[in-house]
């Protein structure tokens, strides 16, 4: 863990302006209050391009206590480049302390994965959103997906689930994989791999997901029920993996293909890097 | 006498200061099967659009008797009552098929849609029926997986008809269903129609200007001339003794072959 240290003086705490950050947290609230449901807020330009995490970072600017202790990741990995100027811009602009550690953290942003270590009543895993509606690919009138949630009529997102079992002959869909929240609204994970959608529900720690180009915001309340559709004869199931983590020898966990040289060589890590260092260094204190 | 299944009053559409239809009023009991005929412009689709709420009218009303017998003025219906109604109890085949289905999901997913969003959960079921209504509509079952952007016209018009007949609805509306086909294959399409109809006991409003369409299909007919409804009655009656001069004209307008 990074202590926390004096902010830029230049900016106000956490970059965005105060009149911004209650209007976002407006936003939040009524996105805690009504679980799944995409809450439209007044995105402002990020000192990033869109796709970066502008929804995920005006969120976390916009939640952030100056005792916070941040953590970002990018696909499970602490160190890949946007989570490492991310965690900086806020170093910067807040002076909070940053960490690696999924545990010490009290807010997460992240991208396409959740953290393999459980998380806790009190943090705050915040998710940085490309395409917010779920119904997108299939219906690409805003006014009808509105409609549509409105009337909760999802029978449009099993059509995509028949498609994939009718093409591939089983629920192709590995990541971005719709959830029904609360027993209402249906929602999109935002990127994760469907490996991750088994922790969004009952958790105990509370899930906010940012999309900066479409202007959305919507949560996930601690403790919330969060099914993944599928079908009676087609369950909902995670991927597996032939083999455990070439590092730290974890088997129930989600794995990275890397490539080694030209020879075709690969091993397949642990995404999450915290993960796998955490087990590493616990396997080498026995020793 | 029951009560009709269909009860339009006095629909009446302006566009600006256009008129699209005025003052139709029409019973339509179960299984019956009505056209509408008139030429391009006389305000038959207008009368389609009203009836499928799919438009306001300035003025008049459309009643449909629900399932339970009780009748309601369909405009009083809630969003969620009435979008239900439209996907479970009516159809819709539209002359451009392109329309009426999702043209890049497979055969078996148009026609499973509407099962899905009843809420069937069952893919094998699902699979299963919609197999069923491909052979009811002769498409061949190794087409199921097949997008309809890779079928022919008249098959696109079939696959609309088993999308919009797999929850068994009592009330199709059709618009130009047969146009733009060639005549064999808009002579097995009315085949098919012809008889889904007498099987299923369907109620039908068929928007045509084919008299010949109407004379196989329908029951009734409505002929419409600058947006009003210029004479009514038996099918046989209109055609072969029409009234109105107007009728004359259409009738003796026909081709023979």
């Amino acid at each position: 863990m990074t202590a926390p240290r004096q902010a830029d003086p230049g900016y106000n705490f956490a970059y965005l302006d105060e009149g911004t950050k209650r209007m976002i947290r407006r936003a939040i609230l009524k996105a805690v209050a009504i679980p799944g449901y995409q809450v439209p807020f007044a995105s402002r330009e990020m000192p990033m391009p869109y796709g970066w995490g502008t929804g995920g970072v005006q969120v976390t600017a916009a939640i952030l206590g100056r005792a916070d202790v941040l953590k970002v990741i990018d696909q499970g990995s602490d160190d890949t480049t946007n989570a490492v100027s991310i965690r900086a811009f806020f170093a910067r602009t807040a002076g909070v302390a940053v960490t690696t550690r999924t545990a010490d953290a009290t807010v997460i942003q992240t991208r396409h994965r959740i953290p393999e270590a459980p998380l806790h009543a009190g943090q705050v895993l915040v998710y940085q959103v490309p395409i917010p509606e779920p119904l997108r690919f299939l219906e690409p009138r805003e006014t009808e997906t509105r409609q549509l949630h409105a009337l909760a009529e999802y029978g449009l997102m099993h059509v995509k689930l028949y498609e994939d079992i009718a093409r591939h002959g089983h629920i192709a869909t590995t990541y971005a994989y719709p959830v029904e929240v609360a027993g209402r609204y249906v929602m999109d994970p935002s990127p994760t791999p469907k490996f991750d959608n088994p922790k969004m529900d009952d958790c105990p720690a509370l899930q906010l997901f940012g999309a900066g180009r479409e202007k959305r915001i919507y949560a996930v309340p601690p403790h919330t029920r969060v099914r993944s559709l599928d079908f009676e004869d087609h369950p909902f199931r995670v991927q597996r993996f032939a083999r455990p983590c070439a590092l730290c020898g974890a088997g129930d966990v989600y794995l990275d293909e890397v490539l080694l040289d030209d020879a075709g060589g690969r091993m397949f890590v642990c995404s999450d890097t915290d993960h796998c260092e955490g087990r590493r260094q616990a396997a080498g204190d026995a020793r | 006498m029951t009560e009709p299944l269909l009860r339009v009053r006095g629909l009446t559409k302006h566009y600006g200061p256009r008129l699209g239809c005025a003052e139709v009023s029409f019973d339509l009991d179960p299984g019956e099967v009505l056209a509408v005929v008139g030429e391009s412009g006389s305000g038959k689709s207008t009368l389609l659009s009203l009836v499928a709420t799919e438009l306001a009218p300035d003025s008049g009303s459309v009643g449909y008797r629900m399932r339970d017998g009780v009748t309601r003025d369909l405009a009083a219906l809630g969003e969620a009552e009435r979008r239900a109604l439209l996907r479970t109890d009516w159809g819709f085949i539209r002359q451009d098929a392109a329309l009426g289905l999702r043209m890049a999901v497979s055969a078996g997913g148009n026609v499973g849609e509407r099962l899905m969003g009843k809420g069937d959960r069952h893919y094998g079921r699902i699979r299963g029926t919609a197999l069923d209504w491909l052979a009811k509509v002769e498409i061949a079952p190794d087409r199921i997986d097949d997008p309809p952007s890779r079928f022919s016209g008249g098959m696109r018009q079939r696959l609309q008809i088993a999308r919009n007949l797999v929850t068994e609805p009592r009330l199709v509306l059709m618009d130009e269903p047969t146009s733009g086909l060639d005549v064999s294959v808009q002579a097995r399409l009315l085949d098919l129609i012809r008889g889904l109809v007498a099987e299923l006991g369907l109620a039908v409003v068929i928007v045509t200007h084919d008299l010949a369409v109407a004379r196989l299909l329908s029951h009734r007919i409505l002929v419409m001339r600058a947006g009003r409804v210029i004479e009514t009655g038996l099918t046989d009656q209109v055609l072969d003794d029409p009234a109105e001069p107007y009728t004359q004209l259409l009738v003796s307008s026909v081709l023979a072959a």
